[in-house]
């Protein structure tokens, strides 16, 4: 009944998603979750091909692959100098 | 108030909170069967109308182009934002650089990585009328390429790139072409951002007259906004890197 | 009764509000902010979904086959590019705090100031 209308393969996606996001929210260590982060950002292209969207897919595996780990990584680095300084 | 105090707090709010989303959503229409009268008629009119055979590229930029504008000054306000602030913070200029790669291969797959990266970005920005793609794909592609520069040689490459005196005028141009176009249009006569050009040729790199313009202008504005955002964080932390005039 | 994928955008919403509210670092509070965000692309394809669709481009499709609802997807796309820039200007200002108040901890940050 709740899957009724669901291909499979957007129930599987949707499954890696939700699994995703406590693994995001749960781990501390940032520099451990930005991989994680990475891993649910192509976890959700996934998803938006599935959906048959691919502008927004396409989207995000190019924000998620230099953008957010770039941007993040330097803060980390410049975090951890400020605090051993 | 304390933290435990503050996560007591929050447990049945956050929970309430919840219900009430869930209780929401469950009110929606079953998941694919929405009539959507609006996309039901993007979808086949994009095509006959403006011979553009991507309909979401089609509402970005034609349909819905005035909404863009307001997008890309978002991206153009938070650069700005980003740049006074970090510009605050002292920056001593090292001399020594030593953070280039040692590794041959790495070099040569990384300016390779660069052309490769550059080219896929530009083909996504001329074609986004046709395939998926468009300006924002295909300028956060292009700056993605470029920031390579950075990771497959070293700094002195990095700062003959990604120079102020090179970005910041042509984020400005990308974003005032934007408001000129339109303005153009206005001054002639018809709507705000009217199609100028004629509707062009479906299904090459000319579908779209002025709208694939706009794309360009956005393309501009987007990669180069992304590459001063890169620059200011890799200036952050680069020159601590090399200690104070060492 | 098919609506998981809306409860799936909900939960990862809450969850990324208990990871902000449960948060130690200024920088996972940040990524924290940006999980949330993204279950509004969620649900924004999940609404915009019809049965059986094809994704709205028509080069080599014949126009009028089933195809899904456009609009959204052009919300839901210029909000992903827009996001890199809102998660920057938010990680700098973090690096400020940290800077002015010394700590990494947004719990130990007391009185606003500077």
């Amino acid at each position: 009944m709740i899957v009724a209308t669901l291909v499979p393969l957007q129930l599987t996606a949707l499954v890696l998603v939700a699994l995703g996001a406590p693994a995001i929210a749960f781990t501390r260590d940032p520099l451990r979750q930005i991989v994680v982060a990475g891993l649910y950002s192509w976890a959700l292209a996934i998803l938006f091909v599935v959906f048959a969207a691919p502008d927004v897919a396409l989207s995000m595996i190019v924000v998620g692959a230099v953008g957010y780990p770039l941007v993040v990584l330097v803060a980390v680095a410049r975090t951890r100098k400020g605090r051993d300084e | 108030m304390t933290r435990r105090a503050r996560l007591w707090l929050f447990a049945p709010a956050v929970a309430g909170f919840g219900a009430l989303l869930v209780w929401a959503v469950a009110g929606l229409p079953d998941f694919g069967s929405t009539e959507h009268r609006y996309g039901y008629l993007i979808n086949h009119v994009a095509l006959p109308e403006r011979h553009m055979t991507n309909a979401v590229t089609a509402l970005v930029f034609d349909y819905r182009g005035f909404d863009t504008l307001g997008e890309e000054f978002i991206l153009f306000a938070a650069v700005t934002g980003i740049v006074l602030l970090l510009r605050q913070h002292e920056r001593e200029r090292g001399r020594g650089q030593s953070d280039s790669t040692h590794s041959d291969v790495i070099r040569v797959l990384g300016i390779l990585a660069v052309g490769v990266g550059v080219l896929i970005g530009l083909w996504l920005v001329a074609f986004g009328f046709v395939t998926p793609g468009g300006g924002f794909q295909g300028g956060v592609a292009v700056a993605s390429g470029v920031v390579l520069v950075y990771l497959a040689a070293d700094y002195r490459a990095w700062s003959r790139v990604g120079r102020l005196g090179v970005l910041e005028p042509l984020e400005g141009i990308g974003a005032g072409g934007y408001v000129v176009l339109g303005l153009a249009a206005l001054v002639s006569g018809a709507a705000f951002l009217t199609n100028m050009l004629g509707p062009g040729v479906a299904g090459t790199v000319w579908s779209g007259g002025s709208a694939a313009l706009v794309n360009w202008f956005a393309a501009l504005e987007v990669a180069a906004a992304n590459l001063l955002l890169f620059r200011e964080f890799l200036e952050e932390y680069i020159v601590p890197l090399h200690g104070r005039g060492s | 009764m098919s609506v998981l994928p809306y409860v799936v955008a909900v939960w990862v919403c809450v969850i990324g509000l208990i990871g902000i509210v449960t948060s130690r670092n200024f920088i996972h509070l940040a990524i924290c902010l940006t999980l949330t965000q993204s279950s509004t692309y969620v649900l924004l394809l999940a609404v915009g979904y019809v049965h059986g669709g094809g994704p709205p481009i028509f080069k080599g499709v014949k126009l009028g086959t089933t195809a899904v609802d456009p609009v959204l997807q052009s919300l839901a796309l210029t909000d992903i590019v827009v996001s890199v820039t809102v998660l920057a200007l938010i990680l700098a200002l973090a690096l400020d705090v940290q800077k002015q108040a010394g700590t990494d901890d947004p719990d130990e940050v007391h009185e606003l100031s500077g």
